[in-house]
């Protein structure tokens, strides 16, 4: 026996206890009770499994055991319908360790649809999160809502609706978002405060933004970055931003390709960007004034690679954004920079010109910027995100 | 005959009462398992009228968690022979054994009795919902909802909560604490008195107490703020809790203005933004999204997010009042 099948054998042991049991839990009258105490009931490698059809609930669930996992009969079978919510600030929320989430819905949340906090290794696997009446602002913030957590994978999802982001990994590492659909969210997916993140094989269209990475101050978590955007396909994001304003994601002009803020090393290659009618890649600096010493408002570091660039810059959703275009032939630029972060803001490879707004400071709005074209930094000189991604443990999970 | 026959009931009343024992039983708190009912644990002698067994002390906090106006009566036990240890203004700590019981009143009746137990592995929070003859109180691990009344009159869907629902504001770093509890929470000829009887280690030193939320008039409004916030919303709004990612800390002892949300943006809010930018802006309670939070009813969007369907009026009006007194 190799070391290597001793390794896989003993790792089984470990992750499936000799009396895991399934717990079946089926739609009908009193769904509210029977599927939280499932849920409060099960225990370490126990399955959780709901049956086809509607469970109408009251309340937000809740699942704080480790090791356990949820399983519907298939994202449009088994629908988690909130329409009646009127307690707790999502639908499901999740604080415990190795939580596998496959195959269900959850639909018309008040607040977060899914929101995992603390929760490591982590899997959502085929799961939809939907506002079914269309992108609103009365939507809840975020669909698939992982948070503070070591080990995430995000894989075969649709997300439709959210009023922030669909899919949201916040002040997390190791990380791993691929094979989603997102459609009519304000953002598609949003990457915040992380680190070591792949965003990988994604179709993200309709939304407000496609793909965003930002950085945020003030946080418990912060420098975000080493994190790599590729083989995406992030088409026509064009729905008018309908983020509730306060939040960072209400100034994301509709439009939006990718958006890299303030992060540190960033690789954005072999993604496909049709339409996206302000800019198809942006990278900015965070706009706001802060107070936080520990904090770098600037991008450093990114990298935009070869990607497969069609369209957009057509319409952009920026102040004086028409005399923009004229001034450039009647569509902008691809790569669209504010002109912060000096030399190691960004590059492209191979090198080419980006249009900047040279704005003057960080802060400083739309009304100081003095655009132009302008070629970064040699790409030789910066360094490329290490490994990304989630543990292989967790892909191993739900091996097809 | 009447002296004999009042002697009858009065046994017979004792005798009632006798399951319960007047006396706690100590397995119902350390044996693993969810008892069923709040009856198994013996906490009280006369459990419709709140009475306690012997061991069990009644306690009050200086400024309380408000749930939609519940009269609430606390209790604490801990095991004979053994003393919770003073740790200066922070929690007492209770050893292996101990018990914290709240009972929540409204309309002169019994809604729901929480108890928290310090077990060998750790706390425990299980809710227990009173039945309509206010005889006994039953485990209701999912939590429960029904429709009440507040004190002021207004109809509301009270909701007990479930058991990870208490963890999620009893959380510290993922594992179960108390909160009430904290000596400078709790009065000081309180502690005295348990230090007397025996079952606290030491009068803790209090630097900076909370105030009496009665007597909040009489102390600064900032204090009664603070006081009110570090009750009501601290519990998940420290680096520990379960708002720990929004970096808003509520906690008495914070002092860094942006951590408390003065010109604070918010992060992950939604909808609970209101349109408005900042968490508290200085001067203007109107837009402020802490005020705002507090003052809605709105499922996502109000703030705490469980324990509550009305409006606090007395608490909202305090936390107006600090922030108009900010200067802008």
């Amino acid at each position: 026996m190799s070391i290597k099948l001793i390794a896989a054998v003993s790792a089984l042991a470990l992750t499936a206890p000799l009396h895991a049991k399934t717990l079946s839990v089926a739609a009908g009258d009193g769904a509210q009770t029977r599927l939280q105490e499932a849920l409060i009931l099960a225990e370490p490698g126990d399955v959780v499994e709901l049956g086809a059809g509607r469970f109408v609930l009251t309340d937000g669930l809740s699942l704080d055991v480790g090791g356990v996992t949820v399983r519907g009969a298939g994202m449009e079978a088994t629908v988690l319908d909130f329409t009646g919510q009127k307690g707790a600030g999502e639908g499901l929320l999740v604080t415990s360790d190795n939580v596998t989430l496959r195959d269900f819905a959850v639909e018309n949340t008040r607040g977060d649809g899914i929101k995992s906090k603390g929760a490591d290794n982590i899997v959502y696997y085929r799961i939809r999160v939907e506002w079914t009446g269309g992108p609103r602002e009365t939507n809840g913030a975020y669909g698939i809502y992982p948070v503070e957590s070591t080990g995430v994978l995000v894989d075969g999802c649709k997300v439709i609706g959210a009023s922030d982001a669909g899919i949201y990994v916040g002040q997390s590492k190791d990380i791993t978002v691929r094979y989603n659909m997102a459609e009519y969210n304000v953002a598609g997916i949003e990457i915040e405060n992380s680190r070591q993140a792949l965003v990988t094989g994604n179709l993200v269209t309709r939304n407000t933004g496609g793909i965003l990475v930002f950085d945020l101050p003030n946080l418990p978590v912060m420098n975000g970055g080493q994190t790599v955007i590729e083989h995406n396909l992030v088409i026509a994001n064009d729905t008018p931003n309908f983020a509730p304003k306060g939040n960072i994601v209400a100034g994301v002009p509709r439009g939006t390709g990718v958006m890299i803020m303030a992060n540190d090393t960033v690789l954005v290659k072999d993604n496909t960007l049709v339409d996206n009618s302000t800019g198809q890649i942006m990278v900015v600096a965070y706009p706001n004034a802060f107070d936080d010493k520990r904090y770098n408002p600037f991008p450093r570091r990114v990298v935009i690679g070869v990607n497969r660039i069609s369209g957009g810059g057509t319409d952009p959703a920026l102040p004086g954004g028409a005399q923009l275009k004229a001034a450039f032939g009647g569509a902008l630029p691809p790569v669209l920079w504010d002109g912060l972060g000096g030399k190691d803001a960004l590059a492209l490879v191979p090198r080419g010109p980006v249009l900047t707004l040279n704005l003057p400071a960080q802060g400083a709005g739309m009304d100081k910027a003095n655009p132009g074209l302008v070629t970064p930094a040699d790409p030789a000189e910066l360094v490329m995100p290490g490994p990304v991604g989630a543990p292989a443990a967790l892909e191993a999970r739900i091996a097809r | 005959m009447r002296v004999l026959l009042a002697a009858v009931l009065l046994a017979g009343a004792a005798v009632a009462a006798a399951p319960q024992g007047g006396r706690v039983n100590p397995a119902a708190i350390t044996a693993t398992g969810f008892p069923a009912t709040l009856g198994e644990y013996g906490f009280f002698r006369d459990p419709a009228a709140q009475v306690p067994a012997a061991g069990v002390t009644p306690y009050r906090v200086q400024t309380p968690l408000w749930s939609d106006g519940a009269e609430k009566l606390r209790f604490v036990f801990v095991p004979a022979g053994q003393k919770a240890k003073a740790q200066g203004d922070g929690l007492l700590d209770l050893p292996v054994g101990s018990a914290l019981i709240k009972t929540f009143k409204l309309d002169g009746r019994l809604i729901e009795t929480r108890v928290l137990l310090h077990r060998a592995d750790g706390w425990l929070a299980l809710p227990y919902q009173w039945n309509a003859e206010q005889t006994e109180a039953k485990l209701v691990l999912a939590g429960a909802r029904f429709p009440a009344k507040t004190p002021a009159g207004q109809p509301i869907s009270y909701a007990i909560p479930n058991k990870n629902q208490c963890k999620e504001c009893h959380a510290s770093s993922g594992a179960v604490v108390p909160l009430g509890p904290k000596a400078r929470n709790l009065p000081a000829a309180w502690l005295a008195a348990f230090h007397k009887s025996g079952r606290l280690d030491s009068v803790p030193q209090v630097t900076r107490r909370v105030p009496l939320w009665e007597a909040r008039a009489k102390v600064s409004v900032a204090d009664a703020a603070r006081g009110y916030l570090d009750a009501n919303c601290a519990h998940c709004h420290n680096p520990r809790g379960a708002a720990s990612n929004s970096g808003l800390f509520l906690d008495w002892e914070q002092a860094d203005p942006v951590a408390l949300g003065i010109g604070k943006r918010p992060v992950a809010a939604g909808r609970g933004s209101g349109g408005l930018e900042f968490d508290i802006a200085p001067g203007d309670p109107a837009a402020s999204i802490l005020y705002h939070r507090m003052a809605s009813l709105e499922g996502g969007v109000s703030m705490p997010e469980v324990g509550r369907d009305s409006v606090d009026p007395d608490g909202l009006a305090v936390v107006a009042e600090w922030i108009r007194g900010m200067k802008r």
